[in-house]
């Protein structure tokens, strides 16, 4: 089956992007907080597998490390301890719905439109990198090194600015 | 157009990803403007981080061929920024609620006239 094997990128690739935006939809449609921040992992990991089919494995575990494991941990704690009724289903969307969509409809039909007519498509993919985690490892050390420093300053300055924020009592 | 030829579509190549990503973006849009819960509104902003940062690495695998995993790079200092925000802006979601009994976003209006 010749066909079955050219197509197989092609599988992979929409069943991903299906699972990424229904879950995504999810995240904003729910009633339910709860099942919203489960669904922000499921799309999280749907981006990661996207990650993958570009070759950029580094990226892929990164994603599952940072977002998966620690960003929707801190959300889901961020719910058990800011929300009154936490797991009901209550009305979560304000007055503006319908502006709402139709905003990000346009949004979403002009960007395809765009994208579609210009010479984006002609793109061919380079060559495979063979270990991006090396390469990347090399770049955030000899020409990035500075901005990598101003992140992991960054990083400290949230920290303790989280800390101070969330303290219960500060005299 | 080409773009709605059956051999364009199952070729997968950088306009699929862009529009993934845009689809993605809109999405994280709505769920901002939307939602009257402030964590679900933080929620809908990864959302859109993630759209950008589909689009980084895109265009470093399709576009700068000579330059190694570039973009790639720059989705690490985006995820880093996330995080950050992630924590601050939800250690500020607990600052309100303790304050107001409430992280719904149309009755936070104390900075309101």
């Amino acid at each position: 089956m010749k066909n079955l094997t050219e197509f197989l990128p092609a599988i992979w690739f929409y069943l991903f992007a299906v699972i990424t935006v229904g879950s995504a939809l999810c995240v904003v449609g729910l009633k339910n907080i709860v099942h919203c921040a489960i669904y922000l992992a499921a799309t999280f990991l749907g981006v990661a597998a996207v990650y993958l089919l570009l070759h950029a494995e580094f990226i892929a575990v990164v994603q599952v490390l940072i977002y998966v494991g620690a960003v929707t941990v801190l959300i889901l704690f961020a719910i058990m301890l800011s929300q009154k009724y936490s797991g009901m289903e209550i009305v979560q969307h304000n007055s503006q719905s319908i502006p709402a969509f139709f905003l990000a409809a346009a949004f979403i039909i002009g960007m395809a439109a765009v994208v579609s007519r210009t010479w984006v498509h002609a793109a061919k993919p380079m060559a495979d990198v063979q270990g991006s985690a090396q390469s990347i490892g090399y770049m955030l050390m000899q020409p990035y090194v500075i901005p990598f420093e101003i992140a992991s300053l960054l990083l400290l300055a949230a920290l303790i600015g989280a800390i101070i924020i969330a303290k219960k009592d500060i005299e | 157009m080409s773009c709605c030829h059956p051999c364009q579509l199952l070729h997968i190549g950088l306009m699929h990803y862009l529009v993934l990503a845009a689809a993605l973006f809109g999405i994280g849009l709505y769920g901002a403007l939307v939602r009257r819960n402030a964590i679900t509104v933080l929620m809908s902003i990864e959302l859109m981080l993630n759209a950008a940062n589909i689009n980084l690495v895109a265009f470093s695998r399709y576009l700068v061929p000579d330059q190694g995993p570039l973009g790639q790079v720059f989705v690490v200092f985006t995820i880093t920024v996330a995080a950050a925000e992630a924590a601050v802006g939800l250690a500020i979601v607990l600052a309100i609620y303790r304050l107001n009994r409430s992280v719904k976003l149309d009755q936070i209006n104390l900075m309101k006239w």
